[in-house]
């Protein structure tokens, strides 16, 4: 569904992105892994179109995307939560929802404020309240919510437990497997490793901008001194 | 609960204050009172119009003058060759009947808008403001240099656009048919703030590039509104060269967008009823103070720094509330 081939990318004179792999298959959930500052966001700007590229391929469902638009990258199936969820804080929870509600790809079983609700009734108690005053867990499901309205083929959670308490980490893990479930393809960067041991079938580890080890979740186990080196566990 | 109830107080009494205004100018033996209130109604409709894009979109446009000014001219245009039979541009016959003429000012201003949008919505912030005020003093000049349609001295002409049952010399039915477009312009307006366009809007005025991350083309969503807007101002000044029965190039001056401008924020920024409270202290403040000095604008500039200053939202704001 989604695969990256040796992406190149930076600021200004600074390269962050040196030779970024990776690959999801749909219906796949898939991490992005790696300690702070190793490009896992910049990773996901390159492929939301928020920074160009360098080098390398983005190809999604087939296609490449690199040097599209963001909102044509987004058209075509992606749904980005943001790190940071960049909800719209002066819109109520219902008016972030349906902003940018689409079905372009013509989902057999669209997403719906309903079906919204169904995932996090935190939010439907909290329909008519302007975003900028929930919780953070609560603009954290929102933000997933807002993306999950555009009924993407590919979900891309960055950094979506970050700053939460236990609890609300857990509401979203739940929320995760929910989602991988119903066939949800997911892309997760989180530092989070434990729970998304259970939850991934495919991980990235990201060093100094390279994608340094690829592997499925048994082979995670069993890659003791990468795990070690790049996540510090 | 009680801000809804004391909103709907203000805006019920301030309505029911504009419709008996006829009445009350002649109880007070002061017919000007008419006039005074029709060019209120007259900026009011403007200004909503470019509350949409300063309050919603986050878009200062500094050339709201020049969609205003050209839907005048268009009105005045239009009855300058009915009044000799000739055709404009050789093609186009003159009309006085306001079915034909305002549609027509409408279309104008919104194409005028589509175009100079098109451009200059390619910036932003200063660089916006500055294209637009550009763009309207081009349209200025023009007129200036037209001197077919009168040139700097403007344009007048004998009749105000024919309306069906009306009397075009009637100055209190044309004061109730510009209220009631202003009617028309604040419903249609409200109903599309509260859509999904208008809350996507108020996206793109927080965050386009969040709103672009979602998978939506704020370009086309601000050349829309900037458009709409551009339209409303067209009518208005239909309206206004139908109220004077007369067109100058001050209707494009950059001075005119200014004034827009203030009647937007001396009203209230993204309150749409804001600005005809705007509108309405702009034209009653001057009409007042002009009768004491030419140099108005010396009192009305403390005023603008105290409502901004003192108020959250201004007029409306004070009025009705802090939402």
């Amino acid at each position: 569904m989604l695969e990256v081939r040796g992406l190149k990318a930076g600021y200004g004179m600074s390269a962050v992105l040196t030779d970024i792999s990776l690959s999801i298959g749909a219906g796949e959930v898939a991490t992005l892994l790696g300690r702070n500052g190793m490009g896992k966001t910049t990773t996901v700007r390159a492929i939301m179109g928020m920074l160009a590229p360098r080098g390398g391929e983005i190809y999604f469902s087939g296609q490449r995307i690199d040097g599209l638009t963001s909102d044509a990258i987004a058209r075509r199936g992606i749904g980005l939560v943001p790190e940071g969820r960049l909800i719209f804080p002066t819109l109520t929870v219902r008016e972030n929802l349906i902003a940018t509600a689409a079905n372009r790809l013509g989902a057999v079983i669209p997403w719906t404020l309903p079906r919204i609700y169904g995932l996090f009734p935190r939010l439907a108690e909290r329909a008519g309240q302007r975003g900028g005053t929930l919780s953070g867990g609560e603009q954290q499901m929102l933000a997933i919510g807002r993306a999950l309205m555009t009924n993407p083929q590919l979900l891309i959670l960055d950094e979506a437990t970050e700053g939460l308490a236990p609890l609300m980490r857990d509401e979203i893990w739940r929320c995760v497997a929910g989602l991988k479930a119903a066939g949800q393809s997911i892309l997760i960067i989180d530092k989070n490793i434990v729970a998304l041991k259970k939850l991934a079938d495919r991980h990235h580890i990201v060093e100094k901008g390279r994608t340094v080890w690829v592997g499925n979740r048994a082979e995670l186990e069993t890659a003791g001194d990468i795990v070690r080196r790049s996540l510090g566990l | 609960m009680v801000e809804a109830i004391r909103r709907r107080l203000v805006i019920a009494s301030t309505a029911l204050l504009m419709l008996a205004l006829p009445l009350v100018a002649d109880r007070l033996a002061m017919p000007d009172l008419v006039a005074l209130g029709t060019q209120v109604a007259i900026y009011a409709v403007a200004a909503v119009g470019l509350d949409l894009l300063i309050g919603y979109t986050g878009l200062s446009s500094f050339g709201h003058a020049g969609f205003f000014g050209l839907g005048g001219y268009v009105v005045g245009i239009l009855a300058f060759h009915a009044a000799d039979g000739s055709l404009f541009l050789g093609v186009v016959p003159g009309a006085t009947a306001a079915w034909i003429a305002w549609p027509a000012a409408i279309l104008i201003s919104a194409l005028a808008a589509l175009a100079i949008g098109a451009l200059s919505l390619r910036t932003s912030g200063v660089s916006f403001i500055m294209i637009t005020l550009a763009f309207a003093q081009m349209l200025f000049y023009l007129f200036v240099s037209i001197k077919t349609y009168g040139g700097d001295d403007g344009l007048g002409f004998r009749r105000r656009n024919a309306l069906p049952w009306i009397n075009p010399r009637d100055d209190v039915a044309f004061y109730y048919v510009c209220l009631a477009v202003l009617a028309l312009v604040l419903a249609a307006c409200h109903r599309l703030v509260r859509s999904r366009f208008g809350i996507v809007l108020l996206g793109i005025k927080q965050n386009e590039r969040r709103m672009a991350a979602i998978g939506l083309d704020g370009g086309r969503y601000k050349l829309a509104v900037f458009t709409l807007a551009g339209a409303i101002a067209g009518l208005a000044g239909a309206l206004q060269a139908n109220l004077l029965r007369f067109v100058s190039p001050d209707m494009l001056h950059w001075t005119m967008s200014g004034d827009f401008m203030v009647m937007v924020v001396l009203g209230g920024v993204g309150t749409l009823v804001g600005p005809v409270f705007g509108a309405a202290a702009m034209v009653l403040l001057q009409s007042w103070l002009t009768q004491w000095t030419e140099h108005w604008m010396i009192v009305m500039g403390p005023v603008l720094v105290a409502v901004i200053l003192l108020t959250r939202r201004g007029i409306w704001g004070a009025l009705a509330g802090r939402r």
